[in-house]
């Protein structure tokens, strides 16, 4: 699903550049739970940037869904974003002044669907994550924790390849983080490709497969033996 | 595009955007709504003076110039400075001659006379003229006729008068025609009676005109003229008219080729296109203030939604995370910016007509008023709304292109 080749990326800071992914190499097959670990620094925002199509790479090969992606321009890898990918994010970036149904709504907007089909299907999404009662509230009238159902609702809504979550949880308490983590899982169930990036260990733990990152290369990566759930 | 302009979703977005801005976006509206304001305004103002100027002197052939004669003051050929002069009949047949681009000579006789009608009488100016005079001065009769060929050939005892002399000579209700009033101790038969508009003859108001050659005989002129109205065909210039018609008056009467004196005339083409140009000028001047208040309060609108758009740059990263593409982000802020121009400027037009309205129940009315019908052409109002609409997507372009120039990934960084 994600192939990635000595994949280097590095910004110009002044005069000189700050390198910071070093030739990464990694593999992730669809179905796959995968979380990147690494402490601030070690390139693993940038490399969920680039993943995400939010930013270029310097040098390497990055293929999506088989694809090679190169020479994108903003409206590609707009539409790619669209069409394979979802996003959640750490501070969640819910629009303010539309409803929770709108917002879940908005990507199938961007891919000209019709208002009252849209509906439909956002209210399927949000059912999904069990915030079907509060469809018609705007995100400061949710808590924390359903805000980021309704940004996973969201992520879902245009049925993508992957799911790639920008540190989901390091907004929420313990408990919540445990409801969001058993949701994401239980999408990754359903045969989602889903990719973590966090420092916190006990998110990680709960993936299937731990990929740490250190000061722009892989230190390790490895299979969590999953406990048994019956 | 259509799907686009009819989509709920796209006015709610603007609607939120503009709720978010309200005191801000409320001032910047008003700052082009003044300007398309003061262009409705002011041209229906100028054009309200206009007409009101056409209405005065719509009576008149205004490319025309009185001539009369005077005294020499310069001495030529034997003749002492302080000469007389009268203008002939002959006269008036040499300038149609002589002169090419004359539509009409007119020559007309003046005098003041006691006007009896029973038991009421007047003092009065009596004019003698011939047909032609109404062509070019128009007399808007009321009832009958004005002089014609044949009075002028039998030098006929009729008159027109003004209405001003029937209310006052003539009992309420009375009809005119018909009827004799006593000029000068003579009995003249009314056959026609006129409205007279604002600027008379220059007089006090109300004349009584009979027949030019009447004129000549009951009051003992000969073959004189006391002046005479010249009007040019369209295309020729009056103020070269005049200067020829003078030059050939003064060889006629032999005098002196450069005697200011001897000749008076009164150029109304050329106050008439003096006064054109002023309101040609005040019009440029209407355009120009109008468009320059246009343009800056569209500027005002374009910066409002920069600040709108630096305000909403994570908003905007979070929509081109979710599949925005660049254009459907721009077209929104173009499609904002023409809106409020559009509110603005249709508030402007609504404005601009009501006081036009309130101008002219004020003082459009009455027979002192200055503004006749202050109005703005359709034409010219639908031109000042496409304009809006041109500059308000001109000026939409600069904050879209700023909204799409920051990278998705730096706009969700934005806190």
């Amino acid at each position: 699903m994600i192939k990635i080749e000595k994949l280097h990326k590095s910004y110009p800071i002044g005069k000189g550049a700050l390198h910071v992914l070093k030739g990464l190499d990694l593999h992730i097959k669809e179905g796959e739970f995968v979380s990147i670990m690494g402490s601030s620094g070690s390139g693993k925002s940038t490399l969920l940037n680039i993943v995400g199509l939010l930013d270029g790479h310097d040098t390497g090969n990055y293929y999506l869904n088989g694809q090679l992606i190169e020479n994108l321009d903003e409206k590609k890898a707009a539409i790619l974003r669209n069409k394979f990918l979802g996003f959640v994010f750490q501070s969640f970036n819910l629009i303010n002044y539309k409803s929770a149904l709108e917002n879940v709504a908005l990507p199938l907007y961007y891919q000209g669907i019709g208002r009252k089909e849209r509906n439909k299907i956002a209210l399927q999404y949000l059912d999904k994550v069990g915030l079907k009662d509060r469809a018609e509230h705007l995100p400061n009238e949710l808590s924390g924790g359903e805000k980021q159902r309704v940004a996973i609702a969201r992520a879902l809504v245009t049925n993508p390849k992957v799911v790639l979550a920008d540190e989901p949880t390091g907004a929420l308490d313990s408990t919540t983080t445990h409801s969001v983590m058993e949701l994401l899982k239980e999408i990754n169930r359903e045969g989602m490709t889903v990719f973590v990036i966090t420092h916190e260990e006990d998110v990680a733990s709960e993936t299937d497969r731990i990929v740490r990152l250190k000061d722009g290369v892989i230190i390790s990566d490895e299979k969590v033996n999953k406990k048994v759930i019956i | 595009m259509i799907k686009f302009l009819f989509d709920t979703d796209t006015w709610q977005e603007i609607f939120s955007s503009i709720r978010k801005n309200k005191v801000r976006t409320g001032i910047t509206i008003i700052g082009v709504m003044w300007g398309i304001f003061l262009l409705v305004v002011l041209l229906g103002a100028a054009k309200g003076i206009e007409n009101n100027f056409n209405r005065l002197f719509g009576d008149f052939a205004t490319n025309s110039v009185f001539v009369w004669a005077q005294q020499t003051s310069k001495p030529f050929k034997g003749f002492q400075e302080g000469k007389a002069i009268t203008l002939k009949m002959s006269d008036l047949e040499s300038i149609k001659k002589e002169i090419p681009g004359l539509e009409f000579v007119v020559p007309r006789h003046q005098s003041q006379a006691l006007t009896v009608n029973k038991f009421k009488t007047g003092m009065f100016g009596v004019f003698g003229d011939y047909p032609e005079f109404d062509k070019v001065q128009k007399r808007n009769l009321v009832y009958g006729r004005f002089i014609n060929n044949n009075d002028i050939i039998e030098k006929k005892k009729v008159c027109v008068i003004e209405e001003e002399i029937y209310k006052q000579l003539f009992e309420k209700d009375e009809f005119p025609i018909g009827q004799y009033i006593k000029i000068d101790g003579i009995n003249y038969n009314v056959v026609g009676m006129y409205k007279e508009g604002q600027i008379g003859g220059g007089g006090p108001r109300g004349n009584i005109h009979i027949p030019f050659t009447t004129f000549q005989q009951v009051y003992n002129r000969g073959d004189s003229v006391g002046w005479m109205m010249i009007t040019g065909q369209p295309g020729f210039d009056i103020i070269q008219i005049e200067a020829d018609v003078k030059l050939l008056l003064k060889n006629l009467h032999k005098v002196h080729p450069e005697d200011e004196r001897a000749f008076g005339s009164f150029n109304l083409g050329d106050l008439f296109k003096k006064i054109m140009e002023f309101l040609i000028g005040m019009q440029f001047l209407t355009w120009f203030v109008g468009i320059a208040t246009l343009i800056a309060g569209v500027f005002a609108i374009g910066n409002i939604l920069l600040i709108t758009v630096k305000e909403r740059t994570k908003e905007i990263g979070i929509r081109r995370a979710l599949g925005a593409k660049p254009w459907e982000i721009k077209r929104q802020i173009i499609l904002e910016s023409v809106f409020l121009t559009s509110i603005a400027g249709a508030l402007g037009i609504i404005f601009g007509g009501l006081v036009l309205m309130l101008v002219d129940a004020k003082f459009g009315k009455g027979e002192e008023r200055f503004l006749t019908n202050p109005t703005v052409d359709i034409p010219v109002i639908l031109i000042a709304a496409l304009t809006l609409v041109f500059l308000g997507t001109l000026i939409g372009l600069i904050p879209a292109h700023t909204a799409v120039s920051i990278r998705p990934i730096e706009a969700l960084r934005e806190e």
